[in-house]
């Protein structure tokens, strides 16, 4: 058994907090560059311009790119031989009011979802604990914005809808869509599993980097067919038309019951939060 | 970037009948942020019939909930937050002289038609670029609801503020028109 001090998660997921709101992903940095030589749209490509430009401001300056600093998701895969002494539910909330507090970023939680006052902290955080082999701590912390978590939805569809049902809900779910999620859009998609469990694969599919294809070649042709069906929309950068609609479609997928056929979309805008530490 | 004009705030009639969807403008002045919580502030207001805490004649407002000002600085990142929450409360601020509204996203029937109506201009800001967008914000002071925290009704003096016309006062609305075009 390693024991692991507290005070190493409390400031790895206070650092975490702050990191993945100042620094964009290069993947995503790569991927707005990409879109300016698709994006046939003027307003689109001044759009992408403005996003390359914001990344920048926000790492230079060390400040958000986003005034939503988001949920603080937190994805916990801890080793089952290491050990923290205390609750470490409790460090990874202290590194949240430590990373929100200290590293100026807007603090958007309710106490309570109707009676509530905002907790000036950011905290509780979510956290999706795992329990895997050996004596690591990996721990990812993937803020989440109010516009684009709208925008998704869990479907108990038919065993009958098959892939082509998968599909037809995406596509839908990201024309009703339209401009509110911030596009360019990250698509995260859950097939499989239970009610609740549809909506974690959807939001752990997020946590990719752009160009990381479902090792399955299957669903990696599913997502390559999603993303340019979605590009084909015509909604474009903010909605205000354009080809660059989406970045990415990721898809992750779990055994299901004979009789239930769950789909989940979770949407993010192109500020694809996540960054992770492993301790 | 494409040709922009160039307002100032306050806006007359006359000002916002010659945008049009499409149009790259950049604002200079006053505006004013609120959200959804400050809206059904000054909705309730407006039933009672109570004075409100600002006069909307000629003004804008950005929906927008800035993040915490680092210190030397003049705001925090500052980007326009999804416009339809706040549509349930947007006619009755249009018909007390509200002329422009900042955001992001599509609007409902109701705001487009009482947009037409009372002549206003409904601008989109870039989602998720608060960073860049403070720097055209050079002085805050807050007006109304400081107890809201970010959603408090803030007084922006904004310099060449980059906006897109989304929905112009004669019913064009480039979220349906920019689909369209685009759609293969």
């Amino acid at each position: 058994m390693r024991e692991v001090p507290y005070n190493d998660i409390v400031d790895t997921v206070a650092r975490l907090c702050m990191e993945a709101n100042y620094f964009l992903g290069d993947d995503l940095l790569t991927a707005f560059r990409k879109g300016l030589d698709v994006e046939e749209s003027e307003t689109g490509r001044d759009i992408l311009g403005q996003l390359i430009k914001n990344a920048e401001i926000a790492k230079n300056e060390q400040i958000p790119l986003c005034q939503d600093c988001g949920f603080a998701v937190v994805f916990l895969e801890m080793g089952t031989e290491a050990h923290v002494a205390g609750d470490i539910i409790e460090a990874i909330n202290e590194g949240v009011r430590r990373g929100y507090t200290d590293g100026y970023l807007r603090k958007s939680i309710l106490s309570d979802p109707v009676k509530g006052k905002n907790t000036d902290d950011n905290t509780p955080a979510i956290v999706h604990t795992t329990l895997v082999p050996g004596d690591k701590i990996k721990i990812t912390v993937a803020p989440k914005g109010g516009g684009s978590e709208n925008m998704s939805e869990v479907k108990m569809g038919k065993p009958a809808d098959g892939i082509e049902g998968v599909k037809a809900f995406v596509i839908d779910r990201v024309i009703r869509s339209s401009s509110n999620p911030c596009p360019p859009i990250i698509v995260g998609v859950g097939i499989g599993g239970t009610f609740e469990y549809v909506a974690f694969l959807a939001k752990k599919a997020l946590l990719r980097n752009i160009g990381e294809r479902n090792p399955d070649p299957f669903y990696a042709d599913v997502e390559k067919e999603l993303l340019a069906k979605i590009n084909d929309l015509g909604i474009g950068p903010m909605g205000l038309g354009g080809r660059i609609t989406a970045l990415e479609v990721f898809i992750e997928t779990h055994p299901r019951h004979i009789a239930s056929f769950p789909v989940a979309v979770n949407i993010n805008c192109h500020v694809a939060r996540h960054k992770t530490a492993i301790i | 970037m494409a040709q922009a004009i160039a307002i100032n705030t306050p806006l007359t009639d006359e000002q916002v009948m010659k945008l049009k969807s499409g149009d790259s403008v950049l604002i200079t002045g006053r505006i004013y942020t609120a959200r959804d919580a400050a809206h059904k502030k000054l909705h309730d207001l407006i039933k009672q019939g109570e004075k409100l805490p600002l006069d909307l004649q000629g003004q804008i407002i950005y929906y927008a909930g800035p993040a915490p000002t680092k210190p030397g600085y003049v705001i925090g990142p500052a980007g326009p937050t999804t416009s339809g929450r706040c549509d349930p409360y947007t006619p009755d601020l249009l018909a007390r002289g509200l002329k422009g509204m900042i955001g992001k996203g599509v609007r409902s029937k109701d705001v487009l038609d009482a947009m037409q109506k009372y002549k206003a201009v409904y601008f989109a800001a870039t989602g998720g670029a608060a960073a860049l967008i403070s720097k055209n914000i050079k002085a805050v002071k807050i007006v109304a609801y400081e107890e809201l925290g970010p959603e408090a009704i803030r007084e922006l003096e904004v310099v060449d503020f980059p906006v897109i016309v989304a929905n112009d006062a004669h019913g064009n609305d480039l979220y349906a028109e920019g689909m369209k075009k685009y759609r293969r």
